[in-house]
């Protein structure tokens, strides 16, 4: 089996006040290892809504999404967090850095999250080394002492995509990673996702835009809540 | 170890957080200050009304007294458990001094000073015969005359406005007369006709400061058998007011008068056909908390009204730490929803944030309390400052039987105050907390959140 992701009949509304709008309406999506596949759709179409999804930060109203033949909806808690820890890495479009913590912290985050205070003591060398090496692959070794206010947009869009790829998720879902940068600091980013993909990195990225799409393996095209 | 870096860095970056730990120190401090002051009031006074009175006491507040107090004292003193017993005669009298043409109304007490001083602290109290109480009724310029203790705020002038009590170093020489109703056993005035009362005069022997403002400003101690005479009470069968008691050392106070109690009902048994059997009924066994419970109520009640009002303002301090944390955390939505993209659970969003709690109260309670404690150490120098400067005291010491302000600061309440100061965070926290670890991800990521 060469399926990591399946989405089937995704469901999902929203309420506006007393408007209800259906974002997604019977969406199927299979997503094969080692892909990158782009999701293209304009403003408002559910891209973001779908991404969530397919990672478990958000439930469907019907459908069920499976991760390696297991249904995320059948995931207890504990299941969840680990599968959002272990199995996926998100990035997202405002970078989410945590301003309290700096570069390296930001990236040793996810493998923090999976031990206790304890265990991240016995951990906590060999992680912070990793989180090194993924810093220095992305260009980001000389800022590693840095708060996230100390960075570029690109910069912090790159400590993201660290912080992603931590834990090696065997997914990385990417939501709209150029959308808040110019076209040359975006271009490296793309570059990056590329290079990631060339070394096995499974990637659903997200985007509006038709060019950055066309960087990808294949392009889903979302529209009225479906795959057109 | 994220929750334990995120907190730290949220307590020393976010500025709104020193908002709750501010109203924490100062809810801490506030209670350690009053809190030591005022236990050290009710601690003091209730230190006083026991040296006052000993550890029990078996007596009456009939006028009359009670008989067959000498075979009792008897016992008494022949038990183990009781360290010193002594008999004492009360009532109520009319003290003149010669020469003015003025009298007052003046409790007397007729004591033993020997048998007094070692069942109460009675020695303590005297000025001039401290190292020698057995002595305290002879006057030192003459002691032939039939001498008598005044209570201290009796003596005029011996005060100052800081409260301290000035003595000459020879005892002054003051006449004073006692007169009193004697009554008889059924409490009927024992005199007729022109001759009502009993009249005897003393002299100024010594004063006794015992602390406690009643007793100090309308106490005359004269000897013990002066007294059951100015009373009535000598005769062949004598009658007492009251036995007071100290217990050995080691004697818990309720097993010491729990035996006393018995021993006085078979007392009573024993002596019911004899003649003034009628008056041992009224009389009863006591503690001494028992005992002055009339003087001390009150002032615990003070005390209660006062850990209420402090339990007022803990609530008051939940509610601004509530209100604080509610914006700390409204404003760290946006990282709750990153540590849940992660993978940290539910449960460790919660620990987080009560970690940051329990930082808020540690921190503000550490420094309520170290302030509290410098502010106590220094309470009467800076009254001193501020009597000297100013002319401002707290307590007006020619009216308040205080000396210094007490500032003794108990281990252990200060342990319950810091616990609670904690624990009152960790509340206000619980809601705010709890809101945010049931937050979805998603909720709080969504640029439309942003």
């Amino acid at each position: 089996m060469n399926e990591i992701l399946t989405a089937s009949g995704i469901y999902k509304s929203y309420k506006m006040g007393q408007t209800k709008i259906e974002v997604l309406k019977g969406l199927d999506l299979t997503v094969q290892k080692g892909r990158f596949i782009a999701i293209v759709g304009a403003s408002g179409s559910g891209k973001s809504t779908l991404l969530h999804i397919l990672g478990a930060l958000d439930e469907p109203d019907d459908g069920s999404v499976q991760f390696e033949g297991k249904r995320l909806d059948k995931f207890r808690a504990k299941q969840l967090n680990r599968f959002r820890n272990k199995m996926v890495g998100f990035v997202f479009q405002f970078y989410h850095l945590l301003d309290e913590l700096n570069v390296l912290e930001n990236v040793a985050l996810p493998a923090m999250a999976q031990c206790s205070s304890f265990g991240w003591l016995k951990r906590r060398n060999q992680a912070k080394k990793h989180a090194k090496r993924l810093l220095e692959r992305l260009g980001l070794a000389e800022r590693t002492n840095h708060k996230p206010y100390q960075l570029s947009g690109g910069e912090r869009q790159r400590v993201a995509i660290a912080r992603a790829l931590m834990n090696e998720p065997k997914l990385l879902l990417v939501d709209e990673p150029t959308g808040n940068l110019d076209s040359e600091t975006g271009n490296g980013i793309l570059n990056v996702l590329e290079e990631l993909n060339n070394n096995g990195q499974t990637i659903v990225m997200v985007t509006h835009d038709e060019t950055i799409a066309q960087r990808a393996h294949s392009v889903i095209r979302l529209a009225d809540g479906k795959i057109v | 170890m994220y929750k334990i870096i995120l907190p730290t860095r949220y307590l020393l970056k976010r500025r709104v957080t020193y908002l709750a730990v501010a109203a924490v120190a100062l809810c801490v401090f506030t209670v350690v200050v009053v809190m030591t002051v005022m236990n050290g009031l009710v601690g003091e006074f209730k230190g006083k009304n026991h040296d006052f009175v000993g550890d029990c006491i078996v007596g009456t507040d009939s006028l009359v007294g009670f008989a067959y107090y000498p075979d009792f004292l008897s016992k008494l003193r022949e038990q183990d458990f009781v360290l010193a017993a002594a008999p004492v005669a009360k009532g109520f009298g009319l003290l003149t001094q010669p020469g003015t043409g003025q009298n007052i109304g003046v409790e007397i007490m007729g004591i033993e000073p020997a048998s007094f001083c070692r069942a109460t602290q009675f020695a303590q109290t005297l000025y001039y015969h401290k190292d020698n109480p057995g002595a305290a009724f002879t006057p030192t310029y003459d002691p032939a005359l039939a001498g008598c203790v005044v209570g201290i705020d009796m003596v005029a002038g011996t005060r100052d406005s800081l409260g301290r009590y000035h003595h000459d170093p020879e005892s002054p020489r003051i006449e004073l007369m006692i007169t009193c109703f004697p009554l008889t056993a059924k409490g009927a005035l024992a005199k007729a006709g022109t001759d009502l009362v009993n009249t005897k005069t003393f002299h100024y022997s010594d004063d006794s400061h015992t602390g406690l403002v009643k007793v100090d400003s309308r106490m005359i101690y004269v000897p013990f058998d002066s007294a059951q005479k100015l009373f009535g009470m000598a005769g062949p069968n004598p009658r007492a007011s009251a036995i007071h008691v100290k217990f050995a050392e080691g004697v818990p106070l309720k097993t010491g008068v729990e035996k006393i109690a018995k021993m006085w009902d078979s007392f009573v048994a024993t002596h019911k056909n004899e003649t003034y059997a009628y008056l041992l009924k009224n009389a009863t066994v006591q503690t001494w908390l028992d005992y002055r419970r009339s003087s001390i109520a009150p002032m615990e009640k003070e005390q209660t009204m006062l850990i209420l009002l402090f339990a007022m303002l803990g609530i008051i301090t939940v509610f601004i730490i509530f209100v604080v944390f509610y914006m700390i955390i409204s404003h760290k939505s946006k990282d709750i929803g990153i540590l849940k993209s992660v993978g940290v659970s539910r449960g460790a969003v919660v620990q987080l944030f009560l970690t940051f709690a329990a930082l808020v109260g540690i921190v503000g309670a550490g420094i309520g309390a170290a302030a509290g404690c410098a502010f106590l150490i220094k309470i009467n120098d800076m009254e001193d400052w501020l009597f000297e400067h100013f002319g401002w005291q707290l307590w007006d010491r020619t009216v308040y039987a205080i000396g210094d302000i007490p500032n003794n600061i108990e281990p252990d309440v200060l342990a319950i105050i810091i616990a609670s100061a904690i624990l009152a965070a960790l509340l206000g926290a619980l809601l705010p907390t709890a809101r945010a670890a049931r937050q979805q991800p998603v909720e709080v990521l969504q640029v439309s959140q942003l």
